[in-house]
């Protein structure tokens, strides 16, 4: 294990982490009203009636599949009796079917994006870094998993990537694991910080107020005027006037 | 009973002379920014025609406001919670800037840059939305006075419900206008259908708004509200809507779309309602029921029994007494004449209209007979040329009876007061005969043809005691904000902090009449749009330059 190893698995995280964390909180403060998914559907609907749906339902089974992956370590899985090759056969089927669905649709909205013309000028350059970030992440993820599973004989990262991305996150970083990893996959987790670490500076940001309480709140919102007392809103001063 | 109130208009067809003085307004006051080009809070539509976005009013193609499920409870017509995340990320019902219009300016600066030739230059027009240049096939009243009829026309949804009886053609031809602003409903599906809880009700005066922080822009309040006054603000990707100028109510003024309506029709008043009863109101099994369902959740004023639950739930003495003048109660229950629009839709609208008669006077008149005798006009309320069918299909959900009756008031109205102008004496029985007595019909002359200011808006003042919490007071105003109006942030134009609507609105004039970038693609928002221009300052490339003095 070298300084570069130790500077990629144990640095690179955490700072990633930590510019995740905390942008976040700094752009919610500082920026809820830029917060938002910025939809271009009033310019465009028949592309991103396939699209949009395909990348964003693709996106969440692979992440679901990642949680999957790297948070529930090999021994819990094999103690109710899943078996690695018969994990490893769901999570490759479907890992590259969702892969390829997010991919298809991201591509279909790239597409959108370039061609037509009012979604292209509301198109900033952060979407654009956002974008190239995005579909690296995906692209490298996905020749991963088609490079070691499909072409060659099987990767079992349940035994050295995983148990890495636990250890970064019970703060005992095992970057000896992760060093030992295929080019592709240290590709993969690396382009990945870098994509945790734009996160809370794109629009990405919309992911983490999806809405879920929407299905447990009352449908009719009242609200008070009292609701904030004693300050002006934003963007205004206070009134020394009567 | 849990007592709220409600700020609510009424609107007089029979004056609206479809000017459209109150969209343009409005407009001025709070859409004439970047991303709101399309955006009109307020509209007047020509009806029979299309109305504003296109056949908005075909809930079978646009789903919106609620309907009754199988076990005859409400749900919402698009959908229900799960259906809508389900359908987040691209949304079938939500309308394309097609439906609106593609807004547009003028390359005005052709007009001055173009080189000496034979031919004078054109300004031609340009996409406000992709910045190319385009051609105008739509807008927000693209068939206006049944422009464009009987092809047009005949899309009217409305229309379509009875179209074997309503002809279009020239002579038997029929219009009237409606000004549409936000319904600010009791039971507003557009809150509904926000899947951040970022649209809400106000709970003192019942305004609907939308909290700018917390939109994410889902864009489900647009397909939730059947009227379509939800807009998607594209710069911002936040909804707006119709705000019943909060501002100007709060400090006890109409709205703008009041304030400068030419024909004076409009009234704003306080009413009361039980909010335990809305849900219950909103679910009567008949359509034709709504109407009567929706007045019996209003509140009379005057009840103790009213009274003591306003004093209990902490509405102020002097609201109470707002409520009790108030003339939209009037116009709804004691002179009976204002209607709601679409009650079918099932949220409860709070903009009520006065169906528009006098069309009919001067028909009869035309036709030798006495235009403004009692006999003869209640006679010919079902041989109007606006049809009684289709104002019932507006205004009462495909029940005549209603529309029937308003209309009969107002005839007795203009028969009973012609007789007191030309100096006979009151004839009681024509009253009667619409179910008023004479001391309410002079009440009701009063109120719709002579009423001042201060009779027709009764607007109580939102309480000095919370006037430093109101959201946004002429007295908080302060026009250094930085920053202008929202754009250019480090995460695209509309990030960072947000300005106030008008902050924003007073930067993007100031913008407008200093832009040197007409026509460039790059700056949409910096072209002179002439909606926009107020006539002071002088925008670069409106007109030539003058000479520098040398």
């Amino acid at each position: 294990m070298n300084a570069l190893d130790l500077l990629l698995w144990v640095a690179a995280p955490y700072v990633a982490l930590t510019v995740f964390v905390l942008g976040h909180v700094w752009r919610y403060r500082y920026d809820k009203f830029g917060w938002t998914t910025r939809s271009s559907q009033m310019y465009e609907s028949r592309l991103l009636r396939v699209g949009s749906p395909l990348f964003h339902f693709g996106l969440l089974v692979v992440i679901l599949g990642h949680v999957g992956g790297l948070v529930i370590p090999k021994s819990w899985t094999e103690a109710v009796g899943v078996t690695e090759e018969a994990y490893h056969l769901v999570a490759v089927v479907l890992g590259t079917v969702a892969g390829v669905c997010t991919l298809a649709g991201l591509a279909i909205l790239v597409y959108r994006r370039r061609t037509v013309g009012p979604v292209f000028t509301a198109t900033t350059r952060n979407d654009k870094l956002m974008y190239a970030v995005l579909v690296l992440v995906i692209v490298l993820g996905l020749a991963a998993t088609v490079a070691a599973n499909v072409i060659g004989g099987g990767y079992d990262y349940r035994s050295t990537i995983s148990p890495w991305f636990r250890s970064v996150f019970a703060f005992q970083p095992k970057a000896e694991l992760m060093a030992g990893a295929p080019p592709l996959f240290q590709a993969h987790a690396l382009s990945a910080l870098l994509l945790f670490a734009i996160w809370p500076f794109t629009r990405l940001v919309h992911m983490l107020t999806a809405p879920i309480g929407y299905l447990t709140r009352p449908y009719i919102v009242y609200r008070s005027r009292d609701d904030r007392p004693g300050r002006p809103a934003r963007g205004w001063e206070p009134s020394n006037r009567p | 009973m849990r007592v709220m109130g409600q700020l609510a208009m009424v609107m007089n067809l029979d004056k609206c002379i479809g000017c459209h003085t109150c969209s343009v307004t409005c407009k001025q006051a709070w859409t004439n920014r970047a991303g709101t080009e399309y955006v009109w809070f307020n509209n007047v539509e020509t009806r029979p025609g299309q109305g504003y976005p296109r056949t908005y009013q075909d809930q079978k193609k646009w789903k919106g406001g609620w309907e009754l499920n199988g076990r005859g409870r409400l749900k919402l017509r698009a959908g229900g919670r799960l259906h809508k995340l389900l359908t987040i990320f691209a949304n079938p019902l939500m309308p394309s800037i097609g439906d609106y219009y593609e807004p547009w300016t003028y390359d005005y600066d052709r007009l001055f840059s173009a080189p000496a030739t034979e031919d004078t230059p054109v300004a031609r027009p340009r996409s406000l939305i992709s910045g190319l240049p385009t051609k105008i096939t739509w807008s927000a009243n693209w068939d206006d006075n049944l422009a464009g009829s009987p092809q047009l026309a005949s899309a009217d949804p409305v229309l379509r419900k009875l179209s074997d009886q309503v002809k279009l053609e020239f002579e038997q031809a029929f219009m009237f206008y409606l000004p549409r602003i936000c319904e600010h409903c009791l039971n507003p599906s557009c809150v509904a259908s926000c899947p951040s809880g970022a649209m809400y009700k106000r709970a003192e005066d019942g305004i609907v708004l939308v909290d700018q922080d917390r939109c994410r822009g889902w864009r489900m309040c647009v397909t939730g509200c059947p009227y379509k006054k939800v807009y998607f603000n594209h710069r911002t990707g936040k909804a707006e809507k119709c705000t019943f100028c909060y501002p100007r109510v709060e400090v006890g003024i109409p709205t703008v779309c009041s304030e400068t309506c030419v024909g004076r029709l409009r009234y704003i008043g306080l009413i009361l309602y039980d909010a335990d009863r809305v849900m219950d109101a909103a679910s009567v099994p008949d359509e034709k029921d709504l109407y009567e369902a929706q007045k019996s959740v209003l509140l009379d004023p005057d009840d103790p029994e009213v009274i003591a639950g306003a004093r209990a739930s902490g509405i102020p003495e002097d609201w109470l007494d707002a409520a009790r003048r108030s003339p939209i109660h009037k116009l709804i229950f004691e002179y009976g004449v204002a209607l709601p629009l679409h009650p079918e839709y099932r949220t409860m609208p709070m903009v009520w209209y006065i169906p528009p008669l006098s069309p009919m006077v001067d028909a009869l008149a035309g036709t030798g007979h006495d235009g403004e005798d009692a006999g003869n006009l209640f006679g010919a309320i079902d041989s109007l040329r606006i049809p009684v069918e289709y104002l019932a299909e507006l205004f009462t959900a495909g029940d005549p009876e209603p529309v029937r009756a308003s209309l009969r008031r107002l005839a007795a109205m203009r028969s009973y007061m012609r007789r007191l102008n030309l100096g006979q004496s009151p004839d009681e029985s024509i009253a009667a005969s619409a179910g008023l007595t004479g001391e309410q019909v002079e009440g009701m002359h009063r109120l719709l043809a002579l009423a001042p200011y201060a009779e027709r808006y009764v607007i109580p003042k939102a309480h000095a005691e919370q006037a430093g919490e109101l959201e946004e007071s002429f007295a908080g105003c302060s026009l250094d904000y930085e920053g202008g109006p929202g754009m250019g942030g480090p995460f695209g134009e509309a990030s960072g902090v947000p300005a106030p609507v008008a902050v924003e609105n007073f930067h993007a004039l100031k913008d407008r009449q200093g832009s040197g970038a007409l026509v460039d693609p790059a700056d949409r928002s910096g072209r002179v749009n002439l909606l926009n221009w107020d006539g002071k300052g002088m925008p670069d490339g409106l007109f030539p330059k003058r000479e520098e003095k040398s």
